[in-house]
């Protein structure tokens, strides 16, 4: 296998051309333009079969691949910030009418004030729609994710949206060398849709969205969505294992980067864990005890794991990058769950919101300690 | 009369939608869902919005729909729909659905579900092309949530958001024309239709169908319980909506008008307004100016229809 020069929206693209999706609807928001872009060309030269539906706005995007879902079509879209903000109404109704879309979010902070930079609010904000949410690190897991997403998402233990995150800007505008699995390879991988009684299947009609009261139903039913999505645990290991014999490339719900000994761990999701290692990197050459825990799945969040890894540490510190102001910050509250009970100490920091970097001199401080709470705030916004 | 015989054979067996659902006494909404539904040349699948069709027949576990049903949520009926057919038109071409078989996309969705909240996603769906035909049942307020006005409120209506008073004569705007916000979209098919004039609608569902591309029947249909009336006189009210010109029965096809039905005499707007409760304030001397503003808007739209069905 060769890799070529790819940015992470291009990768993403060439992830859901080969996994050959029936009907793709689309609109536009920095920084997920280039997925659609470049997919969009797919189908104008015929590389791709898909029913490119370019909607009006974002919820429509997502009301119109449930629709397609349910239909009987395989069915992807990609989406940003503000946009996943509109659509956010009609992301839980995905997830409840148990419509399996492989989705790719371009993480951006919302609005306000508008900035089209990277942090992890937009994804947070859906947090508990009862979608699967899969943090990239870099363009090609991205694309690998991507590859994954449907098998994951149309598995008839789970049989719910997939999203696979990237870091606006960082991972999908700028080019790495990503490897790129054949089209046939792909194609035998994902196999063919299946959903339990496609709409357009109308000589056996069912009905579906139907209102449920508090008596009876409602409670089971959103019991029964949440089963699925933990089961979404175990088949992501499942379909990771058949994608490694593949490709070589090994993901599983947590990555221990040298957690040997580590007394020391940082947990973070998504672009910032490559400056996390090249810190711990050299931190550990100087002899420190330092070690990354990255989170792959953070919807369903794998907690027996993420406690297995930890077992050892003595002090974790959680990168948030998203707020929840006047609360505690989203991984850092699940963490906090996760661990509770364990000897070790906890820390929380919030960093690079609206795109604000995060260096590794910044990571080695933190490593260091006594930093404050909002990492990177500066103490004037207004340049002397 | 042989669509009344083809009604009646659609009903037999497995109608599309059953008896049992709660839908109030009276209710004109199944009337324009079975006339729809049985006028249709083919299997369908329906999209519903949300709004009393969809809470009266769906109460889980239970369900009073025979054809494949789906509901989203309120405002994107139309873009639910677009998803379908995009489907339908991506198995066709790799010929994963029967040969042959054409399925008609039937949206159906309240005026709220229409001519606010949705208007957005029927705009992009009706641009974009899709074949599919959206019905609105056109009750004239939000039903659901307890008579709300909505864009189809008609002027001085009463309702619980704009109740009349010492400093209000009920709806102070003029209803929307969406009737005409569809046919500026350029789609082949257009049509107002009522519940009450059954064959009419009927035909209009047979044209709509037979059209490649979008099609739209803005269908009038009474409330009881909103507009105030006898469950019983359904039919008369709405028939007097048509009579007073109040809601012309006409057709736009690939741009050409048409008017449907011509009343022999012209009833006075009182006669609309008479005889339910939600009008009952403007009849009252102090409103007369008012009533006759609505007579002179109804005889103003009926001459600018006869305009361009005459032009056209
Ligand atoms: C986004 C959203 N806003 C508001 C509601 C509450 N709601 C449900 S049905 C309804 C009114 C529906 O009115 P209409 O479309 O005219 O249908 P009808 O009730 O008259 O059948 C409203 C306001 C909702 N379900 N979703
Ligand atoms: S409230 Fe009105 S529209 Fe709703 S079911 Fe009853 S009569 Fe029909
Ligand atoms: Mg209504």
């Amino acid at each position: 296998m060769t890799a070529e020069l790819l940015t992470g929206g291009e990768a993403i693209a060439h992830g859901m051309r080969q996994g050959q999706p029936d009907v793709v609807p689309v609109y536009p928001i920095t920084p997920q333009t280039p997925i659609i872009q470049v997919f969009s060309k797919f189908v104008s030269d015929g590389r791709s079969h898909a029913e490119l539906v370019d909607v009006e706005s974002e919820h429509s995007a997502m009301s119109a691949a449930i629709g397609a879902a349910l239909a009987g079509a395989r069915t992807m879209t990609a989406t940003s910030s503000q946009g996943l903000a509109l659509m956010a109404e009609v992301v839980y109704i995905a997830a409840s009418m148990r419509a399996p879309i492989a989705m790719a979010i371009g993480n951006r902070a919302l609005s306000g004030p508008i900035n089209i930079h990277c942090d992890h609010s937009d994804s947070m904000l859906i947090r508990d729609s009862g979608i699967v949410q899969l943090f990239a690190e870099n363009a090609q897991e991205a694309y690998d994710l991507m590859v994954m997403a449907p098998r994951i998402a149309e598995h008839p233990d789970v049989l719910l949206p997939v999203a696979v995150c990237l870091d606006g800007f960082t991972i999908t505008h700028a080019a790495e060398p990503v490897e790129l699995l054949p089209d046939d390879v792909v194609a035998t991988f994902v196999g063919e849709y299946h959903v339990p009684h496609p709409m357009l299947e109308v000589s056996s009609p069912t009905t579906r969205g139907p209102f449920a009261m508090p008596d009876y139903y409602y409670y089971e039913l959103r019991h029964a969505q949440g089963v699925a999505l933990r089961n979404a645990l175990d088949v992501f290991i499942d379909v990771a294992a058949e994608f490694e014999a593949l490709s070589g490339r090994r993901y599983e719900p947590v990555q221990s980067y040298r957690l040997d000994g580590a007394e020391r761990v940082l947990i973070a999701l998504g672009s910032t864990a490559g400056t996390i290692k090249d810190a711990v990197d050299e931190l550990r050459d100087e002899g420190e005890a330092v070690g990354l825990l990255r989170i792959t799945p953070f919807r369903p969040l794998p907690m027996d794991e993420i406690r297995a890894a930890l077992a050892g540490a003595q002090r974790v510190i959680v990168l948030d990058r998203a707020d929840s102001p006047g609360g505690v910050a989203p991984l850092g509250a699940e963490i906090a769950a996760t661990l509770y009970g364990s000897e070790c100490e906890l820390e929380r920091h919030v960093y690079g919101l609206g795109g604000r970097d995060l260096g590794v001199a910044d990571v080695r401080a933190i490593f260091a300690g006594g930093t404050p709470d909002h990492f990177g705030v500066r103490e004037h916004s207004w340049p002397a | 009369m042989a669509r009344l015989k083809n009604l009646i054979e659609n009903e037999h067996g497995v109608p599309p939608l059953r008896g049992g659902h709660s839908l109030c006494q009276g209710c004109g909404i199944p009337i324009v869902v079975r006339t729809v539904l049985s006028s249709l040349p083919g299997p369908a699948v329906i999209v519903n919005a949300t709004g009393c069709l969809e809470v009266a027949t769906t109460r889980y576990p239970t369900t009073a729909w025979n054809v494949p049903w789906l509901h989203v949520a309120f405002e994107n009926t139309a873009a639910v729909a677009s998803g379908i057919e995009s489907a339908q038109r991506a198995l066709r071409r790799r010929h994963a659905l029967p040969e042959g078989q054409e399925i008609s996309i039937v949206a159906f969705a309240g005026d709220g579900g229409t001519y606010d909240i949705g208007l957005q996603a029927l705009s992009g769906a009706l641009e974009r092309g899709h074949k599919f035909l959206f019905v609105c049942y056109d009750n004239e307020a939000y039903m659901n949530t307890g008579v709300q006005r909505s864009g189809a409120t008609p002027f001085g209506t009463r309702t619980t958001t704009s109740p009349p008073g010492a400093e209000s004569f009920g709806k102070a705007q003029r209803r929307k024309d969406m009737t005409a916000i569809a046919v500026s979209h350029h789609i082949p098919y257009v049509a107002q239709g009522v519940a009450s004039h059954w064959d009419d609608l009927s035909r209009k569902v047979e044209r709509a169908a037979a059209v490649q591309g979008p099609s739209f029947l803005n269908v009038l249909t009474d409330c009881p319980v909103g507009w105030g009336h006898e469950p019983r006189t359904t039919r008369t009210v709405l028939d007097t909506a048509v009579d007073t010109h109040f809601w012309p029965l006409y057709e736009v096809a690939d741009g050409a008008y048409t008017l449907n039905y011509e009343p022999e005499h012209q009833l006075p707007i009182e006669k609309w307004l008479e005889h339910q409760s939600r009008f009952a304030h403007l009849l009252k001397p102090e409103n007369r100016g008012h009533v006759e503003e609505i007579q002179a808007q109804v005889d103003a739209d009926w001459n600018d229809l006869q305009a361009r069905c005459a032009s056209t």
